[in-house]
């Protein structure tokens, strides 16, 4: 693979000790870097390790506290994305920045810098997409497309600038298993021209298919080095995930035979081509209990959640059961009514309103299941401002929510103060279920651990809890079962003192280890694609 | 000249301010700026227009300086909207009340004064034409310019680059701004086009329509053009015939009325509103439509975020 070409040698991207540091957090500390002419280099690692924040840097939009980026034996320092561009670094967002109503072609000739006329882009375009397999009508409009389209109008408005290394933020996320196959060949079509590729995923079956060296990162830190082929799913689930896991310092000490949360055989088809559906989910919660679930993301996760929060109903209202009602076709203020809170993953705009109060994002939440507290009777339902008031400096105070003036917008506190304020306005109803969603995504340290006491808290006080979370650590720290969800399956919770990191690795790879202690049947549904 | 002649010269005089300050106002849509104010910006060109033609006795000193008027009080706009970033809407509002009040005031003395008409030029030959020279070949210079605005509007959205970069604000404003496109600057000159045109209705309104300064004499014309925008989803072709349909629906009014037909006028008065809802409850029927068809950046602020 390590083609030599005339004119540079065979390392064309080199990083050396780069690292970023924003406040008090190192997103990069140290990382080396090597990708060479006409290889696929995967760089792996769970949301937060550092992949963005790299990625950045080396495009451009970020500037690296320290390090050295070296671009074809020669140190560079990249200021902006022209000079990435400039240079012949290429980059495909995750996040499509394409004009609806526009068509293909000017799509493509207006990121273009010089000033070609559109029919010229549009049969550079079109030759261009052929040669690389990649069909696309220049003349189509975008809204009529589909996101795979999309992202080849990316690919293609990227290759039209003849990069020699292209960047690709976890390109599959948003594209159907037919759609990536297409991919992959164009992604082998761009190697064999010794241009290189360097493939953000936490997809481990991808990576191992097609890339040719993989560098792994964990909370900033380079974790890995290592040609993918060469390692099984469950080696490299730990390289990603960590080895570092610390005892278990919760054991649970009065689970209750009392069940709070119980699905059986839930299934709920995927809602969207880039949705997973569930299949046959069997999970129960006993009051005091915490259960850990573990997975790589886009599993089934978010999935999961809509359907135990009740933002997607089941279809048979039996399918749910919490505190011992059918709540399976209910909606979000009638399962909180029955004593359940819910923290979901995004906070802004899901679980808070940016420009609103912190006040009213509580009022906001729970209207519905705390209204004798929070409303007048009568008709008007008027706000009881002042019991707001009482009940929200009571949660800032409960959970050291930090922040500017009083009762500031939610959008102006930052992401740990705002995630302990939501979890905090769920916790301050002591509901006696509570499902959480990644609760310390992008959280800083001292705020994740204010978070996960208070869970635990929570349970030791009888409740029922399940914390959904791409963090092994947090799960081995708060839980007291842990279960894997796997392309929509969910393995059986097993005690949190039983459970192995290799165990983990494996439920989580979803490919049958010849050394796991298969046999029973759990595993093989589990495992069953 | 026969009925059917005067009839449709008629009809071209009242589709003319229609057509310019619809089609302004497209340009101003297009780049995601919704500028209620039209009805406003009309009413001051005119009553600019009326005022320099009246003294200078030059009716096309008259019309620049119409055009003028709209233009600068769309700077106005502007600046409150791109820069101050207020709400649009509400803006918009303000302005067309305040151009109703201030042209009143301006235009108290010239009430009852007699006009300058902008005589019709005749395009030598063409307007030999049977039926079609008169109408089309014998018009006055904002006539000519209404339709020179079409074909101009239509190759610079369509044709140009810049054309390309001003859909694409209308259409992602967040987006255009990370291409490096200048979004606040592109909205400032396409509001000022869009009020010269306005103002340059309402010259056409004081100078060739009927010569002579009424006050609120925009008679709601800004309105209709607001609505024309709408009904013709934002396209350069599409005003231009709704302009003459619009048009022909008011003068076919008038004559309905003459003739004692049994349609109240005030049905037909709202036709153009009744229309537009019709397109646009079409245009929201599904949201391919949408999508393709309406500025998605509409009336929303932009603030680059630094």
């Amino acid at each position: 693979m390590a083609t030599q070409e005339p004119g540079h040698g065979d390392c064309l991207l080199e990083v050396r000790g780069l690292t970023k540091i924003f406040g008090e957090l190192r997103a990069n500390d140290g990382i080396d870097l090597e990708i060479r002419s006409s290889e696929i280099h995967a760089l792996l690692g769970e949301n937060g390790a550092g992949k963005s924040t790299l990625v950045k840097m080396l495009f451009g939009s970020l500037e690296p506290t320290s390090g050295q980026i070296i671009w074809k034996d020669k140190p560079v320092v990249i200021s902006s994305p022209g000079q990435a561009r400039a240079l012949g670094i290429g980059m495909v967002f995750q996040h499509f920045s394409l004009f609806e109503a526009l068509t293909v072609a000017e799509n493509i000739a207006l990121s273009m810098d010089d000033d070609v006329s559109i029919e010229n882009i549009a049969e550079q375009a079109a030759v261009l997409s052929r040669e690389y397999g990649l069909p696309l009508d220049p003349n189509a409009h975008v809204a009529d497309l589909s996101v795979g389209e999309r992202q080849r109008i990316e690919i293609v408005r990227t290759l039209l600038q003849n990069p020699e290394l292209i960047i690709l933020d976890e390109p599959t996320s948003v594209l159907t298993p037919q759609e990536a196959d297409k991919l992959f060949e164009t992604l082998e079509k761009i190697r064999s021209e010794g241009r290189s590729v360097l493939y953000i995923s936490h997809r481990l079956e991808e990576v191992q298919r097609i890339c040719d060296r993989a560098t792994v990162l964990r909370h900033g830190k380079l974790t890995g080095d290592c040609d993918p082929r060469a390692e099984t799913p469950a080696s490299l689930a730990t390289m990603m995930v960590g080895s570092e896991v610390k005892s278990v310092s919760n054991t649970g000490g009065n689970i209750t035979d009392q069940v709070l949360i119980e699905t059986k055989q839930l299934s709920a088809p995927a809602r969207t081509p880039f949705a997973v559906e569930l299949k046959d989910i069997d999970l129960t919660v006993r009051a005091g209990e915490i259960i850990g679930i573990a997975g790589v993301a886009g599993n089934g996760q978010s999935e999961l959640f809509d359907v135990l929060s009740g933002e997607e109903t089941t279809d048979n209202a039996g399918d749910l059961r919490i505190c011992g009602t059918d709540a399976g076709r209910m909606g979000i203020s009638a399962r909180r009514l029955l004593g359940a809170g819910f923290v979901p993953e995004e906070r802004h705009g899901h679980a808070a309103v940016s420009s609103m109060s912190l006040s009213e994002n509580m009022v906001l939440a729970r209207h519905m299941s705390d209204a004798s507290t929070f409303l007048t009777g009568g008709p008007l339902k008027i706000i009881r401002y002042d019991a707001v008031k009482n009940a929200s400096e009571r949660i800032i105070k409960e959970m050291d929510v930090r922040m500017s003036g009083v009762d500031p917008e939610a959008s102006s506190l930052s992401g740990g103060n705002l995630q302990k304020f939501i979890v905090g306005r769920e916790l301050d109803r002591k509901p006696s279920v509570i499902i959480v969603n990644q609760p310390t995504w992008g959280v800083d340290a001292g705020a994740a651990s204010r978070i996960r006491q208070a869970l635990i808290d929570l349970a030791d006080a009888g409740s029922a809890v399940v914390v959904i979370s791409q963090d092994l650590d947090e799960i081995f720290e708060v839980a007291t079962s842990i279960a894997v969800i796997n392309e929509g399956r969910l393995s059986e919770a097993e005690p949190a003192s039983d459970m192995t990191l290799e165990r983990i690795g494996l439920l989580m790879g979803g490919i049958h280890g010849e050394d796991s202690p298969v046999g029973d049947t759990e595993m093989e549904a589990a495992h069953a694609h | 000249m026969s009925l059917i002649e005067a009839v449709l010269l008629t009809i071209t005089t009242a589709a003319t301010p229609l057509l310019l300050a619809a089609m302004g106002e497209l340009v101003a849509e297009r780049s995601g700026v919704l500028n209620l104010g039209v009805e406003g910006m009309i009413v001051m060109g005119a009553v600019v227009a009326f005022a320099i033609a009246q003294l200078s006795g030059n009716p096309y000193l008259g019309a620049l300086c119409g055009a003028i008027a709209g233009c600068v009080f769309s700077l106005l706009f502007g600046l409150l909207t791109l820069t101050l970033v207020t709400n649009q809407v509400a803006t918009g509002l303000a302005l067309t009340i305040l151009g109703l009040g201030l042209s009143g005031m301006i235009g108290e003395s010239f009430v009852g004064e007699p006009g300058v008409q902008l005589e019709p030029i005749a395009i030598p030959l063409l307007d030999q034409l049977p039926l079609l020279g008169p109408l089309i070949f014998k018009q006055d210079a904002i006539f000519y310019l209404s339709i020179l605005c079409v074909i101009g509007v239509s190759w610079f959205l369509f044709r140009t680059r810049l054309g390309l970069q001003l859909r694409a604000i209308g259409d992602s404003h967040g987006s255009a701004h990370a291409l490096g496109i200048s979004v606040i600057k592109t909205r400032y000159y396409a509001v000022m086009f869009g009020g010269a045109c306005a103002g340059l209705a309402g010259a056409q309104l004081s100078l060739v329509y009927t010569p002579q300064w009424v006050e609120n004499m925009s008679a709601g014309r800004g309105w209709i053009a607001l609505a024309l925008v709408v009904f013709a989803s934002w396209r350069p072709l599409r005003v231009l015939a709704g302009a003459y349909l619009f048009g022909a629906v008011t003068i076919g009014q008038l004559h309905a009325q003459a003739l004692g037909f049994g349609i109240p006028s005030q049905f037909l008065s709202a036709l153009p509103y009744l229309a537009t809802i019709l397109v646009l409850v079409i245009i929201s029927r599904n949201r391919r439509l949408t999508l393709m068809n309406t500025p998605a950046s509409l009336g929303q602020s932009f603030v680059p975020d630094r």
